[in-house]
């Protein structure tokens, strides 16, 4: 009997492996661990420090993004995890502030000086263009003898390197 | 005994560096050499006392005397001696005095330089560097005491102080808590020592233009001395930056090298301004222009590398009340404000003098190019340095904490990174002094047209993202001027000198390795380039759990759950592996071997990788997480990183153009004193 049902076994086995009746593939949770992801990636750990939800490895982290799934299958979207997430742990779980109030700051400041860098920079331009003189500098005249300007450019600023002892 | 000597040995190193920095002061104001002589001698012993120091704490860790509550923090029973020894750096204690240790090497170095022809400096620059030592041994020496003894009380804490307090009992663990695990990784052995010689060498360029600034000799000649010294800065703050980038791929496991978290960027700032500086000090050795410009570049870096030492080390990163408790953050913020202020009141001292002895003649010149490119290395920290604070600013006005993550980095520095791209495929064509936008055009309209062509070719192969083309384009444009500008340069000796092209390519690069120097690192950058907009724009991932034979697909990849082992090791550690067969287009290409590593000492887990690695791009596998009992079934996580690779490879070309920009000439001034009359023909 024993016998039998080995030989049983061992034909099925055959049988399977010659002909599948399915094929194998990773078991697909619902929701999948992508979408828990593509939402904890945008979400930071509310305890630990500047890691995002999706790469932490902690305990707690876990859970979190067990409740993501949980949200989820519920179905809720993105936004509303989210908010979830917010009115929990506070504006600190998002990756960036959101726009309003001080926050703003965060995203006026910086384009502001940069332009404001800039506007000086362009009026340190124009002031100093407007000082010139008409005759050429001396460079430019030596690179105007030369059939090359390029080869001129390269032979001056080396030889003049060499007797400059600019090391 | 042996923590005796060692914090004796400290105190004394502090005691010797008020003196020596309160001599050269003396000496300088009353004119007096000799007390500016044992001013010198003093900076020369900071050293020597500092090494017999951080000797005495190596040796007190590689022995496990865990009675020293550092020893008993950062190291266990069961790490190896090479690691007891880089627990050195591993804690808060331990790495100020490798701080002190690393900067007085620098400053005993600076001080036996040759200093007959700028005398005038050396007291100053003596002045600044002991401050400097001065400041970090007081927070060693009052708050931060590695030598310090465990005791308990009576009621049963533990506290640590030098010598034994009254109603204590000596305190003497049987094992230490061990390094933190994901410090145990040889890229944190050389990670912190590269970012701090790269943070304690930036100090010297400081202190000579805060002499040059005291003494008014505002010429180029404090550049001139530093140009070295800021180039060796320079490559060790890249080293390290480049080297903590590989060490959060390899240990991290979040399938990146860059989370613009604020630690890192800590150490990116002074390495922004150290870069701005480098440029522009090209042009007032050229041309004598921005003197006030590079002095105010030399104070920001200075005050960003106090700045990034406090950022990690005061505890303001975790929030501001950690910092208010902290011992050492408001003495951190102090020396910042003090140092910071005294530097720019004696700048504006000198700010006439500091006046430029040419005119900008054109907007295309190099020079206006140059400034362009401070602008965007500047507006890149202003992004970093916002970023940064701005966390803390909202927690102390509205006690509300919020993340300034990778997003708002990325929007911002962006298009920064791209003017920059563009500079650099811009100034290399442009000249000195006068010139128009019809010559720099006519320079530059080939490998312009060149770059469209690629991006034309890109779009038209199925490359559709905007910022692929562009950046793409841009790194084509750099990488076309860069080869052009060797080409020209050695084709132009070729036929001058009738040599052959390699000889000529070799000669012109060694006749001026700052200029070729400078354009190997360019080709660096555009390597890494490459390789940050593949993974930033390209990178895919995808998790799943599997059972053994289960497989997971991305891309052209297929992972093959095989196995997974647990098992205990001998150096402390519980290790869960995977095994895992990895298939390209349906062919074998090898296995892989994710872990995760726990410490019972730190009771803390590490996730290290399996990673193929090819120049095409990585397939970097993480295990997320196993069945207990049976260990059937496993999670993974999974990423393709295209042309990740091109990041290091570029990091190595990069950090071989600074060697090369560093390397030392003859000096020229003594090969012009030994034969006099040469110099004389050639001025005829």
């Amino acid at each position: 009997m024993r016998i039998k049902l080995s030989l049983g076994i061992l034909l099925l086995n055959i049988i399977f492996s010659i002909f599948p009746l399915y094929r194998i593939e990773a078991q697909e949770p619902t929701p999948s661990d992508d979408e828990v992801n593509a939402i904890a990636k945008q979400l930071y750990c509310p305890v630990c420090e500047n890691i995002p939800l999706d790469v932490c490895p902690t305990q707690a982290c876990e859970q979190w993004r067990g409740t993501i799934r949980e949200k989820l299958a519920l179905g809720w979207d993105e936004a509303q995890i989210k908010e979830y997430f917010v009115a929990q742990y506070g504006d600190r779980v998002l990756a960036t502030p959101p726009a309003r109030g001080l926050n703003w700051l965060v995203y006026v400041l910086p384009p502001v000086v940069i332009l404001a860098g800039a506007v000086v920079l362009f009026r340190f331009f124009r002031s100093w263009s407007a000082k010139i003189d008409v005759e050429e500098p001396a460079l430019e005249i030596q690179r105007e003898l030369s059939h090359d300007p390029y080869v001129a450019r390269l032979e001056e600023e080396l030889r003049r390197r060499d007797q400059s002892g600019d090391v | 005994m042996i923590e005796n000597v060692g914090y004796f040995s400290l105190v004394l190193t502090l005691l010797i560096s008020i003196y020596g920095a309160g001599a050269a002061a003396y000496g300088a104001s009353q004119k007096r050499m000799e007390w500016v002589e044992s001013a010198r001698h003093a900076m020369m012993l900071t050293w020597p006392l500092l090494t017999l120091s951080s000797l005495a704490l190596i040796a007190l860790l590689v022995m496990g005397r865990y009675d020293i509550g550092f020893v008993a923090s950062v190291t266990s029973n069961t790490m190896p001696v090479y690691l007891k020894i880089t627990a050195l750096w591993g804690g808060q204690s331990g790495s100020l005095v490798f701080w002190s240790w690393l900067m007085a090497a620098f400053a005993t170095a600076a001080s036996v330089r040759k200093w007959d022809r700028d005398r005038e400096f050396l007291p100053w620059v003596i002045g600044v560097t002991l401050v400097t030592i001065a400041f970090f041994l007081v927070l060693v020496v009052l708050f931060e005491n590695p030598f310090a003894r465990l005791w308990q009380t009576l009621d049963g804490r533990q506290i640590q102080a030098m010598f034994q307090p009254e109603g204590t009992l000596p305190l003497i663990p049987i094992d230490g808590r061990g390094l933190n695990p994901l410090l145990r990784h040889p890229g944190m052995i050389i990670h912190p020592p590269m970012l701090y010689l790269g943070f304690v060498s930036f100090v010297i360029p400081y202190a000579f233009a805060i002499a040059a600034l005291v003494t008014g000799r505002t010429d180029a000649r404090w550049i001139r001395i530093t140009r070295r010294w800021t180039l060796i800065a320079w490559l060790f703050l890249s080293l390290g930056l480049i080297l903590g980038g590989r060490w959060a791929y390899d240990v991290l496991g979040w399938g990146g090298y860059w989370g613009w978290d604020p630690v890192e960027i800590a150490a990116f700032m002074p390495w922004l301004t150290g870069t701005a500086f480098l440029h522009s000090v090209v042009i007032q050795e050229k041309r004598g222009m921005l003197k006030q410009w590079n002095m105010i570049l030399i104070i920001l870096t200075y005050a960003l590398v106090i700045f990034g030492t406090f950022l990690t080390r005061s505890g303001v990163l975790s929030s501001v009340h950690a910092f208010a408790e902290s011992e050492i953050g408001p003495l951190f913020f102090l020396f910042i404000g003090v140092t910071f202020l005294t530097s720019v009141s004696l700048l504006l001292h000198r700010w006439k003098d500091l006046k430029s002895e040419n005119h900008l003649d054109s907007m295309f010149s190099r020079e206006a190019l140059f400034l362009l490119n401070n602008l965007l290395f500047l507006g890149i920290l202003i992004v970093c340095f916002w970023g940064v604070l701005f966390p803390l600013i909202s927690e102390l006005v509205s006690g509300q904490k919020v993340t300034v993550g990778p997003p708002f980095y990325e929007r911002s520095v962006g298009p920064l990174a791209g003017g920059l791209l563009l500079l650099m495929g811009v100034a290399p064509l442009s000249v000195y002094g006068r010139t128009s936008w019809k010559r720099l055009g006519w320079s530059m309209w080939k490998p312009a047209v060149l770059a469209l062509l690629l991006v034309v070719v890109l779009f038209l192969t199925g490359t559709t993202s905007i910022a692929a083309l562009i950046g793409y384009g841009l790194v084509a444009l750099v990488a076309l001027v860069t080869i052009y500008e060797f080409w020209r340069g050695a084709l132009a000796r070729h036929r001058r000198h009738d040599e052959n092209l390699l000889l000529s390519l070799w000669r012109l690069a060694g006749r001026n390795r700052r200029r070729y120097g400078g354009y190997i690192i360019h080709i660096g950058v555009i390597l890494m380039a490459l390789g940050i907009l593949g993974i930033e724009l390209f990178q895919t991932e995808t998790q799943g759990t599997l059972a053994r034979g289960e497989q997971i697909t991305l891309g052209r990849y297929t992972m093959i759950y095989d196995s997974l082992a647990i098992w205990d090791t001998a150096d402390g550690r519980n290790m869960a592996r995977a095994v895992v067969d990895v298939y390209k287009d349906g062919k074998p290409v090898g296995q892989l071997y994710p872990r995760r590593d726990y410490y019972y000492d730190a009771q803390q887990s590490v996730t290290l990788p399996g990673v193929r690695s090819t120049l095409e791009d990585d397939f970097y596998v993480i295990l997320v997480g196993w069945e207990p009992i049976g260990a059937q079934g496993a999670t993974f996580k999974v990423y393709h990183n295209p042309l990740v690779n091109f990041v290091w490879a570029g990091g190595l070309v990069f950090i071989l153009g600074t060697m090369v920009a560093a390397w030392p000439d003859r000096d020229l001034e003594v090969i012009r004193r030994k034969a006099p009359d040469r110099g004389a023909v050639v001025r005829a």
